[in-house]
C-alpha cells in the first residue's frame, strides 16, 4: 500500500493540517508521498521532505497549479493518484474543493472528513451536524478521503529526509482563472490550529465590543473564533466562523462568550479539552457542553478575566 | 440562460436527531423534514437571477423517494419554474447523485448548475464538485457571491483565510455558501400557484445510471458524551479552576 497525500500549502508554506493529514496515513499504514503542486513552491516541498515518516516528495510545479484551481489540480491529482491505494487530504476548504473532484475522475466514491482510521479501508466520520458518528467501509481501488485535522495529532514537522521528485505533467483545463483574494490579517494565531480560542457571539452586541474579546485573546494567546450568529451580524469576517460550516476546532480550551449553543455551533467545537461557557442566560444550550460555566454579563466578566489571566 | 437547482429532502435543521439503538441509521420516524437550508439559498440565487432577467428558466431537481415531491412543492413556491424528481427509493450516494444529474444536464443543457455546499444529514460536501468533474465544467464552491458577465461568471468564494474570487467559463457548476443571500418566505399565493406548476418524474434505470452505493455504513453511534460540568459563582473560582483543575492555563 502506498498513500498519497495532497500538501496543503500557500506556496510559501506548508500549512500545519498537512502534518494531522500526513498522520491519519501512518495510522492506515504503508509508504506515505506527498504531493506538492503550486507554483514557486520549492520551500514547502523541502518542508514536506523534512516532514517524519514520509517516503517521497513529488512536486508539480507549474503556474496552473498556482491558486489551487481544482479544474486543473484534480486531472493532475488523478492521473498521478490511480497508482495508489489512498489519497488523503486535509479537510480544509482546498481540500474539499479539490478530492471530490479527483474521486469523480476516478469513478470512486469520497470520503469526508475523517476522525479515525478503523482500518485500511473502514473509517469513522461524524454525520448530522456531528450529532452521530458513521462507520463506513470503502470498496473503491484507491480510497479518496478527506481528514478532519483535530481527529490527528499532527506527527513532528521535521526528521524526515525524503527525496523530492519533479513532476512534468501539466493540467491546464484553461475554464477558470484566479482574479483576486482578501485575506484577513491577524498576529494570533490560526483559529484551527490554536491551543486556547475565545469566541463570540450575538450577544456581544456589536463588532466594537469584540476588542475585549481580543484583549483577552492576546493575554492568553488565544485565536479569536465566532458564532455564525456574530458573522451574519457583520461583527467579524466569516473566516472566523466555528461550526458545522465554518471551522472545526479542537484546542485545548475553548471559551464561549455571548454563545447560545446551536447545534451548528457545538459541531464546531465540542471536541475541545476543556470548554468554559460565559453566559447571562442560565438555560443556553451551551451549558450543557461546558465543563465550566459562569452565568454573567459577558461585559463585566471578560475584563475581569483579562485581569486575573 | 437556463439555471438548474438540485434540492435535497433533509431533517429540518432545528431538530437534534439520535441513531437508532441497534446502530443501523438515524431514528427518522416522525421527524420533520425541510428543503436542504444551503439548497434553500441555492433556489433563491436562481430567482433573483430570473428577477434580474439575467435567467429564462429555472428547474428544480430533487433525487429521492417519492416523498422528495413535496421538497420540490416548496422550491416551486420559492420561484422555480418547473421540477424534476429522480425517483429511487434506493439510499443514494453524492457520486450516484452526480450522475443522475449529469445525465439530466445532458438533456437540459442549463448554463448553471447551482447546488448546496453541504446536505446537513450526510454532511459530504461533494456532490458539486462530482458534478462538476463529470461534465468537465468549472467549479465555484462556497460561493458568497455571484456576478455574471457575459460569457463569464465572477465567483467570490469563502475560503479558510477570507474571500478569493475567480472567473469561470459558462457553463459553469456552483455550489452556495450561507452569506450568498437570505432566502425569502414562501407566502400562500405562491404556494397555491406552485401546485399548479409541473413535476416530471424520472428514474435512474430510465437515465441509464447505475446508483448501487460504494461505500457501506457498518455502524452508526452516539458521538461521546462529555462528562457533565460545573456552574461556577464568580470570575475568580473559575480563573483558578482552570489554572489548577484543568491547567489548561
Amino acid at each position: 500500500m502506498t498513500i498519497l497525500v495532497i500538501a496543503e500549502h500557500d506556496n510559501n508554506a506548508l500549512a500545519p493540517a498537512t502534518l494531522n493529514t500526513v498522520a491519519a496515513a501512518a495510522k492506515i499504514g504503508g509508504d506515505v508521498h506527498v504531493l506538492v503542486a503550486g507554483q514557486g513552491a520549492s520551500a514547502v516541498a523541502e518542508a514536506a521532505a523534512k516532514i517524519a515518516g514520509v517516503a517521497k516528495v513529488l512536486s508539480a510545479d507549474n503556474a496552473a497549479y498556482a491558486h489551487q484551481l481544482p479544474e486543473n489540480i484534480a486531472p493532475l491529482v488523478a492521473e498521478l493518484g490511480k497508482g495508489y491505494s489512498h489519497i488523503l487530504a486535509a479537510a480544509t476548504s482546498n481540500g474539499k474543493n479539490i478530492l471530490p473532484r479527483v474521486a469523480a475522475a476516478l469513478d470512486v466514491d469520497q470520503i469526508s472528513e475523517i476522525i479515525s482510521v478503523e482500518s485500511a479501508d473502514t473509517f469513522k466520520r461524524p454525520i448530522y451536524a456531528g450529532n452521530a458518528i458513521a462507520t463506513v467501509q470503502s470498496t473503491a481501488s484507491v480510497k479518496v478521503i478527506t481528514v478532519r485535522a483535530t481527529g490527528f495529532d499532527p506527527v513532528a514537522a521535521e526528521g524526515g529526509s525524503a527525496a523530492i521528485e519533479a513532476v512534468g505533467a501539466a493540467h491546464d483545463a484553461g475554464i477558470s482563472s484566479f482574479v483576486n483574494e482578501e485575506l484577513a490579517k491577524s498576529d494570533r494565531p490560526e483559529l484551527t490550529a490554536a491551543k486556547i480560542v475565545v469566541s463570540g457571539g450575538r450577544g456581544m452586541q456589536n463588532g466594537d465590543n469584540f476588542k475585549h474579546l481580543y484583549a483577552l485573546a492576546d493575554k492568553l494567546g488565544a485565536a479569536v473564533g465566532a458564532s455564525r450568529a456574530a458573522v451574519d451580524a457583520g461583527f467579524v469576517p466569516n473566516d472566523m466562523q466555528v461550526g458545522q460550516t465554518g471551522k472545526i476546532v479542537a484546542p485545548q480550551l475553548y471559551i464561549a462568550v455571548g454563545i447560545s449553543g446551536a447545534i451548528q455551533h457545538l459541531a464546531g467545537m465540542k471536541d475541545s479539552k476543556v470548554i468554559v461557557a460565559i453566559n447571562k442566560d442560565e438555560e443556553a444550550p451551551i451549558f450543557q457542553v461546558a465543563d465550566y460555566g459562569l452565568v454573567a454579563d459577558l461585559f463585566e466578566a471578560i475584563p475581569e478575566l483579562e485581569k486575573l489571566v | 440562460m437556463k439555471i438548474l437547482v438540485p434540492i435535497k429532502r433533509v431533517v429540518d435543521f432545528n431538530i437534534k436527531v439520535r441513531p437508532k439503538a441497534d446502530g443501523s441509521g438515524m431514528d427518522l420516524d416522525n421527524v420533520k423534514m425541510a428543503i436542504n437550508p444551503f439548497d434553500e439559498i441555492a433556489m433563491e440565487e436562481a430567482v433573483r437571477l430570473k428577477e434580474q432577467g439575467k435567467a429564462s428558466e429555472v428547474i428544480a431537481v430533487s433525487c429521492g423517494t417519492t416523498l422528495s415531491q413535496e421538497t420540490l412543492r416548496t422550491a416551486l413556491a420559492l420561484g422555480a419554474d418547473r421540477a424534476v424528481l429522480i425517483e429511487s427509493s434506493e439510499e443514494l450516494q453524492p457520486l450516484a447523485v452526480a450522475k443522475l444529474l449529469k445525465a439530466l444536464v445532458d438533456i437540459e443543457q442549463p448554463d448553471l448548475v447551482i447546488l448546496g455546499k453541504q446536505a446537513i444529514d450526510d454532511d459530504c460536501n461533494q456532490t458539486g464538485q462530482m458534478l462538476a468533474a463529470l461534465l468537465d465544467r468549472p467549479q465555484g464552491t462556497y460561493a458568497s457571491k455571484l456576478a455574471v458577465d457575459g460569457e463569464q461568471l465572477l465567483v467570490t468564494r469563502e475560503v479558510d483565510g477570507g474571500l478569493e474570487t475567480l472567473r469561470l467559463a459558462l457553463p459553469a457548476i456552483i455550489t452556495a455558501d450561507l452569506r450568498l443571500n437570505e432566502p425569502r418566505y414562501v407566502t400562500l399565493p405562491n404556494i397555491m400557484k406552485a401546485k399548479k406548476k409541473p413535476i416530471q418524474i424520472l428514474t435512474p434505470a430510465e437515465l441509464n445510471i447505475d446508483i448501487t452505493p460504494r461505500l457501506r455504513t457498518l455502524k452508526v453511534s452516539e458521538p461521546p458524551v462529555r462528562p457533565a460540568g460545573v456552574k461556577v459563582p464568580d470570575v475568580a473560582t473559575l480563573v483558578a479552576k482552570l489554572k489548577h483543575e484543568a491547567k489548561v492555563i
